[in-house]
């Protein structure tokens, strides 16, 4: 297999093409137009639509469901309860502790417990009425703290009779000896609240159970392949008889990773009435069904040198996961494993325990697991920077982890261009002119960050590729890529194309992807952990490239001329040393076709043997790390509190942008939602366990009104096992975005707010508190 | 159940629906027309945004009954309408969002879409301000809005015959743009008769 082998970060025939360029997407226009097909835009012959009853409660148990009644009313199709689909399953196959539908317990108000197809919404919606659940209610913990201490309540049944979920110990060298050691040493306590992904399109599923026996399940998902995993365990059907289609999908963010309960009660509708159906979940329900950032409450200390170099750092973190495992185990790890890059860290150790609450689960969202920590200790080391009276930038660059090198906790760094980042945002702003020179009521905030491009620990243990890709090429001159990656808006599908295209010398527009398809397309992994561009990249070219071998041969050996005179390019094959030769693409194709039969290729990608020699070292390890440097901007108002965030630059190495539009707009994107969660965003229940206010009036993400200028700036590391040298973008730049801005606030007023997000109330309490100067000003 | 009769995209309608049902409704489910979005039903988002009369309506919160003898505009109206008045390819907004990187996910893009035309269709050189206002009805949780405004900018610099805003991204390293925006010349697609 060519998995592992690398294909060098250079362009096939010395300079680019395609690569590099900021074309088009391939789906740009049909969704300018409405012409993209989205999974509510489905409607099949004969289609039910189908509603979820769900929990009033927050803990509870189901001692009796009777769905006679909304069998018995008029339209009424199929009903089903956790009884009929009763096997558990969890995306990580070591924590299974949901099941489609609440089997004997709830553990959410919102937890789903029974659904309903129905001729129309109206009648469906009328018969969950009709359904009667008997409860016992049961005291419900809430306060991450409580869920910690007590034991007279556990949300699941545990060995130990708590409500831990995971607990992550793990220490890189003698941290308290490091820290003793120290000229300076910081320590506080730092809290990120819940935040959700809000993707403007809710979740949505259709399902069809054909008379021969083969499901077929459209779903707004982003990992198609674990939702096929996931119908055939739950159902009990065998894999091959069923079909996972993702259609255009409208936004994610980790919020669409999961199985979802709609999927599995869409397919068991339609298998029990025998028509198609669809679930269409509300706004309302999607704010429930959550599985977004986990809140934090994070004590960290870190101790450096009096020239600022970093002895050690110390974390201990409580996450709150809601009601279910989700990912919880991953988000654990990744707590403390993502933070150990761009600086070095001589010694480091974190204490994550993740524990249950009966508050919709959390799960990932954009920069999964690493946000939290990211702003706790990039604040944190604003705020070492100020006792050693250094700029901040200063002091992050002489920290730097380096290029080719291996952190404390054992994961291998390639490419790096930190450095570079942090030397675009500080021009770009202007720091060495105004930082600390600003009127107070104004100030600068810079804080860098690192993140995965995938990881090589796949959620089910196997050997096989993470990615794989399929080629077919057409007489007509056209060529189609198969992959079973999702592409979400960020894309990915674009990507492909432009990889596929560049390496067969192909107009781009000729190439068409086929993606997220189970029947059509082979195994990849989905949209998670920034993985795509990086490991379905490298399988394209791996594709492409064995393709490129046949062409070349067959046109060379027609011309009888040796191959390395034959170069496919922009459309065209030409004879290096012939310059009035040429043939079209489609001729070339004519000639493979005619001397190797009919053609096709495979490629794959599969990481290397990565990560630190102990339990958990691979959870994090990823081929390449993307790097990030953000500075904010902000005004303070002192009368009202008030926060504006009037500029941010953001510096990404994303290694090679195959695409740098959509690298802009992955940046963008991510900064901006970082953005909101520093100052707008907070997903909180009250003490009811309901949801503040589950709309998108109520929870605040931001309108073209409240966006800061931006400007991004594009490094390119070019990585030596990317694709073409690429990286992630999709992740990365959220991080720093949310300690820039907070670093930034402490620059203008001199509050330095810990706990997210930033509000009013937060900065005029610092402000009659502090009354005091600001440190290093 | 009523009888509608509508005129959406320029062609006269008849539908039967329930008296309640929205507009949003009435094009998804009764016309098939599924490019305007449903993303939350109650008007916050502006997804379901068309055009009624050439000003921008949340169609989910519109009784479909109260368009009737009006004109309605919906995404999927924007390119045979360009057509039909002389334009070739996409309408030049839809084409400038394609441009400029404006479509990540495309969900909110509908309502956005129309939201924009009618701005530049009211005011055919907008400040950054207005844009801003009047978008202000249409969420995007992809792009941050700046690409968005930079495709708005990019058709009223277009018609004003004037170089773009600069684009608010570039390689580091890289001077300034000064207004260069990836496709600026030769790159709309072409419609079948000009091929």
């Amino acid at each position: 297999m060519a998995a592992r082998d690398r294909h060098g970060p250079e362009a096939p025939w010395g300079e680019f093409q395609v690569v590099g360029k900021a074309n088009r997407k391939v789906d740009g226009l049909a969704k300018a137009t409405g012409e993209a097909i989205y999974t509510d835009d489905i409607a099949l012959p004969g289609m039910l639509h189908a509603k979820t009853l769900r929990s009033p409660h927050a803990h509870a148990l189901i001692k009796r469901i009777d769905v006679s009644r909304a069998l018995a009313l008029p339209g009424v199709h199929a009903v089903v309860t956790g009884r009929d689909m009763p096997t558990p399953y969890g995306v990580i196959p070591w924590t299974p502790d949901e099941t489609a539908l609440a089997v004997d317990k709830v553990r959410f108000v919102g937890d789903e417990v029974a659904a309903v197809a129905a001729v129309d919404e109206d009648t469906a919606n009328a018969a969950l009425d009709l359904i009667d659940v008997e409860y016992e209610v049961l005291p419900a913990i809430l306060d991450p703290e409580d869920a910690l201490r007590r034991k007279d309540v556990t949300i699941h049944a545990s060995k130990k009779g708590d409500n831990v979920s995971k607990h992550v110990r793990l220490e890189f060298g003698d941290v308290d000896a490091a820290l003793a050691a120290a000229d300076v040493v910081v320590e506080n306590d730092y809290s990120f609240q819940g935040t959700t992904h809000t993707p403007i399109e809710p979740h949505c599923a259709v399902a069809q159970f054909g008379a021969n026996g083969l499901l077929t399940v459209w779903s707004s998902t982003q990992i198609t392949h674990y939702v096929h995993r996931a119908l055939a365990r739950v159902l009990m059907l065998d894999p091959a008889r069923i079909r996972v289609i993702q259609p255009c999908l409208g936004g994610a963010f980790g919020g669409k990773s999961d199985p979802f309960s709609l999927e599995f009660c869409v397919a068991k509708l339609a298998m029990i009435s025998g028509r198609p159906v669809k679930m269409l979940w509300t706004r309302e329900e999607v704010f429930y069904a959550h599985r977004g950032r986990h809140p934090m409450r994070m004590r960290y200390r870190s101790g450096a040198k009096k020239d600022g170099t970093l002895t050690g750092v110390d974390a201990k973190i409580l996450i709150d996961g809601g009601s279910y495992s989700s990912f919880g185990l991953v988000t654990t790890y990744y707590s403390g494993q993502l933070l150990t890059g761009p600086y070095a860290f001589p010694t480091y150790r974190f204490d994550s325990t993740r524990v249950f609450t009966n508050k919709p689960p959390c799960g990932p969202k954009r920069g999964h697991g690493s946000v939290q920590p990211r702003f706790a200790f990039e604040v944190q080391f604003d705020e070492i920077a100020r006792k050693l009276g250094m700029d901040p930038i200063e002091i992050r660059r002489r920290n730097f982890v380096g290029e080719n090198t291996t952190t404390v906790n054992g994961q291998r760094i390639t490419s790096n261009g930190f450095l570079a980042c942090l030397d675009a945002v500080e021009k770009a702003s202007r720091w060495k002119e105004r930082w600390g020179k600003l009127p107070r009521g104004r100030g600068l905030g810079v804080a860098g960050s690192m993140y995965i491009s995938g990881t090589n620990y796949p959620v089910y243990p196997n050997e096989m590729p993470q990615a794989g890709i399929q080629i077919k090429v057409d007489r007509s001159g056209a060529v189609t890529v198969f992959t079973g990656a999702n592409d979400i808006g960020q894309g990915s599908n674009s990507a492909v194309a432009t990889l596929v295209a560049e390496e067969l010398g192909m107009d781009h527009r000729d190439v068409r992807v086929v993606s997220a398809d189970t029947d059509l397309c082979p195994v990849d992994l989905g949209a998670y952990s920034s993985r795509i561009t990086f490991m379905v990249g490298n399988a394209c070219i791996d594709a492409a490239r064995k393709l490129r071998g046949q062409i070349v041969a067959a046109v060379a050996a027609h011309w009888s001329v040796a191959p390395e005179r034959v170069r496919m390019i922009g459309g065209a094959v030409l004879d290096l040393g012939d310059p009035s030769r040429s043939l079209t693409s489609r001729e070339a194709f004519h000639l493979a076709e005619t001397k190797f039969e009919t053609l096709g290729a495979t490629g794959s990608y599969n990481t290397p043997t990565l990560g630190g020699d102990y339990r958990g070292g691979t959870i994090g390890a990823s081929p390449a790390y993307s790097f990030t440097a953000h500075i904010a901007e902000a005004t303070v108002d002192e009368e009202t509190g008030r926060v504006d965030v009037v500029k941010i630059w953001c510096a990404h190495d994303c290694g090679r942008a195959i695409n740098p539009l959509l690298v802009a707009g992955q940046i963008e994107g991510s900064t901006y939602m970082g953005a909101a969660e520093a100052v707008m965003e907070e997903h909180e229940m009250n003490r009811f366990a309901l949801h503040a206010g589950p709309s998108l009036l109520d929870y605040r993400i931001p309108t073209s009104m409240d966006v800061a200028d931006f400007e991004a700036f594009i490094v390119e590391s070019v990585d030596p096992e990317g694709p073409y040298g690429a990286k992630e973008a999709g992740e990365g730049p959220l991080h720093s975005a949310i300690p820039a801005i907070a670093n930034a606030v402490f620059d203008a007023v001199g509050v330095r707010v810990r706990d997210l997000p930033i509000t009013p109330a937060k900065i005029l309490k610092g402000l009659r508190a502090a009354a005091a100067p600001i440190p290093g000003r | 159940m009523k009888v509608l009769r509508l005129r959406v995209n320029g062609d006269e309608v008849e539908a039967a629906a329930p008296a309640h049902w929205t507009l949003l409704e009435v094009l998804r489910y009764r016309l098939g027309l599924t490019g305007s979005k449903q993303g939350c039903d109650k008007g916050d988002c502006g997804a379901c945004t068309v055009l009624v009369d050439g000003a921008p309506t949340l169609s989910c919160i519109t009784v479909a009954a109260l368009a009737e003898g009006r004109e309605v505009v919906t995404i999927e109206g924007l390119m045979p309408l360009h057509r039909k008045a002389g334009g070739s390819g996409p309408d030049p907004v839809q084409d400038a969002f394609d441009r400029c990187g404006a479509l990540q996910c495309g969900f909110c893009q509908p309502g956005m879409l129309l939201s924009a035309k009618a701005l530049l269709d009211r005011v055919p050189d907008p400040t950054l301000q207005q844009i801003r206002e009047a978008l202000a009805g249409n969420l995007c949780r992809c792009t941050g809005y700046t690409q968005i405004f930079q495709a708005v900018q990019l058709v009223a610099a277009e018609r004003a015959g004037r170089a773009p805003e600069p684009q608010s991204w570039r390689r580091a390293g890289d001077a300034p743009s000064g207004g260069e925006c990836p496709f600026r010349e030769g790159t709309v697609p072409q419609t079948p008769a000009e091929v």
